[in-house]
């Protein structure tokens, strides 16, 4: 059986992809950005997991406000790098698993997540960076990817509550299909900032290490913090937040914390990461 | 019965609810069409003509003519979408963030080194770590 095996957290800060590509990641800027996750890269290379199904939201790349889907699982066979209007990242196509997309969709619309299926999309930054982050610049990426993108830009978004409780059905979605896999859940965005109004350039130390401690030690206590927490005290963008709850409530509720990592600033953003192992 | 919008009060912010995106419907699909590389050429070649294709108010074309973000985003512009205007103008989004602010881009950079802003407005020093 399919199994979950570990969860990552990151944010996924266009500028920091821009950086990469355009081989300003040593500059002083931005090299303590990527020693945070040097870290996780060797850790990932030992994991080599399957499957990650990865947890992101669309930045009016793929979704227009056409349509806004709520809950959305990419189910085609590979997704793109989106031209975001400046040309595609440098980066792999995104290889997905369509079989297990599948079934993930059939159990858990039935578990009463009525996710939106997609068998068509491109995919932005949000989706891309944490992918760079985690394994640097290969040819191809090593694992297969389930895009999950979440509405997070058209208020309300899903709350903390809804991400948790999905999170522990994708959970039994993986646990419930007959083959060997390991696959990981990441939830990417976040933390603390503001990309608009007089506000802009919002950052909250104190808000975000205590998201950090939360999200590893109480997340059922985390999961019921309101919408209006995260816009007032992280920005009207920290609450990309909520979609770390998805990849929490995947996990067990004991996990081994194996890396944390908190930076500011990234361009407008404070930068977190986590690496948590179910027990 | 209203709904209640206990994020109205927070400042410096607008909230990108469903209201919004209904108000700014055809300001912000007018910046997806900045996606096509063709679309970005007719718009630097000639704004006001291409403005005037969409079903925009008077008040949302001259915003976006001003490229007064602010302004676009209370006549229900969304930051991603009005992206899409700043990209085509090659400026980045810090700068852009930068001029929604009343800071120059250099002030709003050396802000963000500093640590930011504070959730009740106050840009940080580089001496006070509080919130920063």
């Amino acid at each position: 059986m399919a199994r979950i095996t570990a969860g990552v957290t990151t944010s996924h800060v266009p500028a920091i992809g821009a950086a990469l590509d355009n081989g300003k990641s040593a500059e002083p800027y931005w090299a303590p950005v990527f020693a945070g996750y040097d870290f996780s890269r060797k850790w990932m290379a030992e994991q080599k997991p399957d499957v990650v199904l990865l947890v992101y939201n669309d930045h009016a790349t793929a979704f227009s406000l056409d349509m806004v889907p709520t809950f959305a699982i990419g189910c085609a066979a590979e997704f793109r790098p989106a031209d975001e209007g400046w040309g595609p990242r440098p980066v792999p196509v995104v290889k997905g698993h369509p079989e297990l997309a599948a079934h993930i969709a059939q159990s858990v619309i039935q578990d009463d997540f009525d996710l939106t299926i997609v068998n068509r999309m491109d995919v932005d930054h949000g989706l891309t960076v944490p992918l760079s982050l985690l394994f640097g610049q290969p040819e191809a990426w090593p694992c297969l990817v389930i895009p999950i993108a979440v509405n997070v830009v058209l208020y309300p978004p899903p709350s903390g509550r809804r991400c948790y409780e999905l999170g522990k059905a994708l959970r039994r979605a993986v646990e419930s299909f007959d083959a060997d896999l390991d696959v990981q859940v990441w939830g990417t965005g976040g933390m603390s900032h503001q990309l608009q109004g007089p506000r802009a350039g919002l950052i909250n130390k104190v808000f975000d290490n205590d998201f950090l401690e939360r999200l590893v030690n109480s997340p059922e206590e985390l999961s019921r913090v309101p919408h209006i927490d995260y816009v007032r005290e992280a920005g009207s963008e920290g609450i990309e937040l909520v979609m770390w709850l998805i990849m929490r409530g995947a996990l067990n509720e004991q996990v081994i914390e194996r890396h944390r990592f908190y930076h500011v600033p990234a361009s407008n953003t404070a930068v977190g990461h986590l690496v948590l192992e179910n027990t | 019965m209203a709904l209640k919008k206990p994020y109205q009060d927070i400042p410096g912010t607008t909230i990108f609810d469903a209201d919004m995106a209904r108000i700014g419907y055809h300001l912000n699909q007018f910046c997806m069409s900045l996606m096509n590389a063709r679309n970005r050429e007719r718009f630097k070649a000639d704004e006001r003509a291409c403005l005037d294709e969409w079903p925009m108010t008077e008040e949302q074309k001259q915003a976006v003519l001003d490229r007064d973000y602010n302004r676009m985003m209370s006549l229900g512009g969304n930051i991603y979408f009005l992206a899409k205007i700043f990209s085509s103008d090659g400026i980045s989004f810090q700068a852009a963030a930068s001029t929604m602010t009343g800071m120059t881009q250099e002030e709003y950079a050396q802000m963000m080194i500093n640590g930011g802003r504070s959730p009740d407005g106050t840009p940080a020093t580089g001496k006070d770590t509080a919130h920063g």
